[in-house]
C-alpha cells in the first residue's frame, strides 16, 4: 500500500533534485517508513525496558559493593533466609486469595448491573467502577486511616456489635487479610468491567432458547455465561495475576511488610532490600524470583489473546 | 420499571408469563439489593476521605461518631492549597503526566499507524513484543533502572537521580506497549477502503496519519490519552525510588512522605492531600467515562 505512495508522489514533483528525490525514494519505500515510524518504540522497549530487564539478572550475580562477580551466592543466600520462603508463600496466597475474590466479586456484581434496566445500568457502573479510577496510593491511604489502630471507623462501628477491636494491621492474620481485602477492593472493578462487556456480548437467543427448554439460572450460567466468557475470564484473571503478583503500592502504604514482614511481597521486600537497605544485587536477585510466574501468566495470555485475534 | 416488564409480557399468553415477570421482578429487586451493598463496599474510602478532609484536628481527635462531621470546616483544603509544598508536588505530577501523554502519543501512534498497515519483515513480532512489554511490571524494573540511572549520571555528568525530569523517561515505559496496543486495534478497524481512496486521490502516508487515522480513530485516542494520563498520575513506585528531595516530589510520593512526619498523623491533611490527588483522574472520569471503560476493555477485546 505504501508501495503506491512513492509512485504518485513522485510524478508530481518530477523538477526537484535528483539528490532530495532519491531520498525521497528511500524514504518512501514501505519498509524503511514503517522502520522509521517505530524506531522510538523500538528504542524505548530496548533501552529501557530490555536492557534493564537483562541487566538485572546480571547485578544479581555481583557482590553487595557491585565490585566483584559472585555467580549465584545471592540466590543461594536467599534459599537459606527464612523470610525469603515467607515472602514467597505469602505473595502466592495474596495473589491467588486476591485474584479469586475479585474475579468472583466482579463475575456477580457484573450480574447483578447486567439485570437492571439500559439507563440506570450506566449510572451504577459509574459508581462501582470509582475504586478503579483512583490512584491506588491515595485510596490505600484512605484505608490505612479506615484501618488506624486508635481512631479506627470500622472499630467503631463493629463495637456497637459487640465485637471487640480488631487490630487491622497489627496481627499476622489480620494484616495479611487487611492487604487482600484492599486489593480486592481495588481491583473488582476491573473485573466487573470487563464481565459486563462480555455478559452484554452473550446473544439474548441464547437466553431464551435455554428458558424455553426449561434451564433454571444455574444452568444458564454454566452451560451459556461461563462458555461463551471463557476467553475474557482467561485473559483478565491471568493479566490481574500478574498485577496482583507485582503489587507494591498497596503493602508498601499499610503495612510497610510488618508485623515482622509478614506481609511482604516481592515487590516491597524487594525495595526494602534493594533501596533501603542499599543492596541492589540482593534487591534485584529477589525481584528476578517474579519471573517465572509472570513468564508463565504471559504465554497463556498471549496464546489466549492469539486466538481471540484468528477467531476474528 | 416493573410495567416495562409487563408490557413485554404480552397480551397472549398471559398466566405463564405473568409469573415470569414477577420472577424478573423479584430478581431486579435483589439486583438491586446487592447492587446497595457492593456500592457502599466500594465507596466507602472515597466518602471517608471526604468526610475526614472536612474535620478539625481535634474533632478528628475527639472519640464523636467518625462517620459524622459535627463542625466542617475547609481548613485543611485552605492549609494545602496555599502551602508551596503542595502545590509543587501537584505542579510536579501535573508537568510529569501532561508531557509524558505527549511523548506517549508521539510514539505510539507512528508505531501503531505502522505495525497496523505496513506489514514489514518482523511487524507481527513486534506488536506481539508490545503486548509482552506491556506484562512487564514496574516492580520488575526499578532497581535495575536506578542502577542504569545512577550509572549514567555517573558516567555523562547529568543529574538523573532525584530529578522529576528523569520521570517523563521511564513513565513511557508503562504507557506506551498499552497505547501502542489498543492504538493498533483501533488503527486495524479502520476499512482499508478509506485509506486507499485517500492514496487514490494523491495522500502521502503522513496525510492518511493525520487526516483519516487520526480523526476516524479518535475515540481510540482519547482513550489512550486517558489511560497514559491515569497510570502516570498514579505511578508510585518509580518517583519513590528515583526522587527524594521534597520540591522533587510527585504527589502520590510527597503525600505519604511529608504529611506523615515520624508517628504524628496529621489525617485531616492527609485525606485532604489524598482526595485532592485522586481529584484529577476522578474528573476525567466522571467526564469521559465511556472513554475510559473503552480504553479499559479495548485491551483485551481489540486487537
Amino acid at each position: 500500500m505504501a508501495d503506491v505512495v512513492v509512485e504518485q508522489g513522485r510524478p508530481a514533483r518530477a523538477a526537484s533534485p535528483r539528490k532530495r528525490a532519491s531520498l525521497r525514494n528511500a524514504m518512501g519505500r514501505k519498509s524503511t517508513v514503517a522502520f522509521f515510524l517505530t524506531l522510538p518504540l523500538i528504542l524505548l522497549i530496548a533501552l529501557l525496558v530490555l536492557y534493564p530487564a537483562f541487566y538485572s539478572v546480571y547485578l544479581a550475580t555481583l557482590n553487595k559493593a557491585m565490585t566483584k562477580f559472585v555467580g549465584l551466592t545471592n540466590f543461594t543466600f536467599l534459599f537459606k533466609r527464612e523470610t525469603f520462603w515467607m515472602v514467597v508463600r505469602q505473595s502466592c496466597i495474596f495473589a491467588i486469595t486476591a485474584v479469586v475474590f475479585k474475579a468472583l466479586i466482579g463475575f456477580i456484581v457484573a450480574h447483578f448491573v447486567h439485570n437492571i434496566p439500559g439507563k440506570k445500568q450506566r449510572k451504577w457502573r459509574g459508581m462501582l467502577l470509582v475504586p478503579w479510577v483512583i490512584p491506588p496510593a491515595m485510596s490505600t491511604l484512605a484505608w490505612l486511616w479506615l484501618f488506624d489502630p486508635s481512631y479506627s471507623a470500622f472499630n467503631y462501628t463493629l463495637s456497637f456489635f459487640g465485637i471487640g477491636p480488631i487490630p487491622w494491621l497489627g496481627d499476622t492474620f489480620w494484616a495479611r487479610f487487611s492487604v487482600i481485602l484492599v486489593n480486592v477492593w481495588y481491583g473488582a472493578p476491573f473485573f466487573l468491567i470487563m464481565y459486563l462487556a462480555a455478559l452484554k456480548s452473550v446473544p439474548d437467543q441464547l437466553y431464551e432458547a435455554a428458558a424455553i427448554d426449561g434451564a433454571n439460572w444455574w444452568q444458564k450460567i454454566w452451560h451459556i455465561t461461563l462458555p461463551m466468557m471463557r476467553n475474557i475470564i482467561a485473559i483478565t484473571t491471568l493479566f490481574s495475576l500478574i498485577v496482583t503478583f507485582a503489587n507494591f503500592d498497596i503493602v508498601r502504604i499499610l503495612t510497610s511488610g510488618g508485623p515482622l514482614d509478614r506481609t511482604h511481597l516481592f515487590a516491597t521486600w524487594a525495595f526494602q532490600v534493594g533501596i533501603q537497605s542499599s543492596d541492589i544485587p540482593l534487591g534485584a536477585c529477589v525481584s528476578l524470583f517474579m519471573v517465572p510466574i509472570l513468564a508463565v501468566a504471559a504465554v497463556f495470555i498471549l496464546r489466549d489473546v492469539n486466538k481471540r485475534g484468528n477467531e476474528a | 420499571m416493573s410495567t416495562l416488564a409487563i408490557d413485554k409480557a404480552g397480551p397472549t399468553r398471559k398466566v405463564k408469563l405473568r409469573s415470569m415477570s414477577r420472577d424478573r421482578t423479584w430478581a431486579l429487586r435483589w439486583s438491586y439489593f446487592f447492587l446497595v451493598l457492593f456500592a457502599i463496599f466500594f465507596l466507602i474510602p472515597p466518602i471517608y476521605m471526604l468526610i475526614t478532609s472536612l474535620k478539625s484536628s481535634a474533632e478528628i481527635s475527639a472519640a464523636t461518631n467518625p462517620w459524622w462531621v459535627f463542625h466542617p470546616t475547609l481548613s485543611n483544603y485552605v492549609e494545602l492549597l496555599t502551602s508551596n509544598q503542595f502545590l509543587r508536588f501537584f505542579w510536579n505530577s501535573s508537568m510529569i503526566s501532561i508531557v509524558v501523554v505527549i511523548v506517549t502519543m508521539l510514539i505510539s501512534i507512528p508505531a501503531a499507524f505502522a505495525l497496523a498497515r505496513m506489514k514489514f519483515w518482523g511487524s507481527a513480532t513486534l506488536a506481539t513484543g508490545v503486548f509482552l512489554t506491556y506484562l512487564i511490571p514496574d516492580s520488575l524494573l526499578f532497581i535495575p533502572l536506578f542502577k542504569v540511572l545512577a550509572t549514567v549520571q555517573e558516567f555523562t555528568g547529568i543529574p538523573l537521580l532525584n530529578r522529576w525530569y528523569v520521570l517523563v523517561f521511564i513513565y513511557p515505559t508503562l504507557t506506551v506497549p498499552f497505547c501502542t496496543w489498543i492504538m493498533i486495534g483501533y488503527f486495524a478497524s479502520i476499512p482499508k477502503e478509506l485509506d486507499e481512496a485517500a492514496l487514490i486521490d494523491g495522500a502521502s502516508w503522513l496525510q492518511t496519519l493525520t487526516r483519516i487515522f487520526i480523526p476516524v480513530a479518535l475515540p481510540g485516542l482519547i482513550a489512550a490519552t486517558i489511560f497514559a494520563f491515569t497510570v502516570s498520575w498514579a505511578q508510585f513506585l518509580y518517583p519513590l525510588v528515583f526522587t527524594t528531595s521534597i520540591d522533587q516530589l510527585v504527589l502520590p510520593v510527597g503525600i505519604t512522605t511529608t504529611l506523615i512526619k515520624g508517628d504524628v498523623f496529621n489525617w485531616g491533611q492527609i485525606m485532604t492531600g489524598a482526595l485532592l490527588g485522586a481529584a484529577p483522574p476522578l474528573v476525567i472520569y466522571a467526564f469521559l467515562m465511556d472513554y475510559y471503560i473503552a480504553g479499559l476493555t479495548a485491551g483485551a477485546t481489540k486487537g
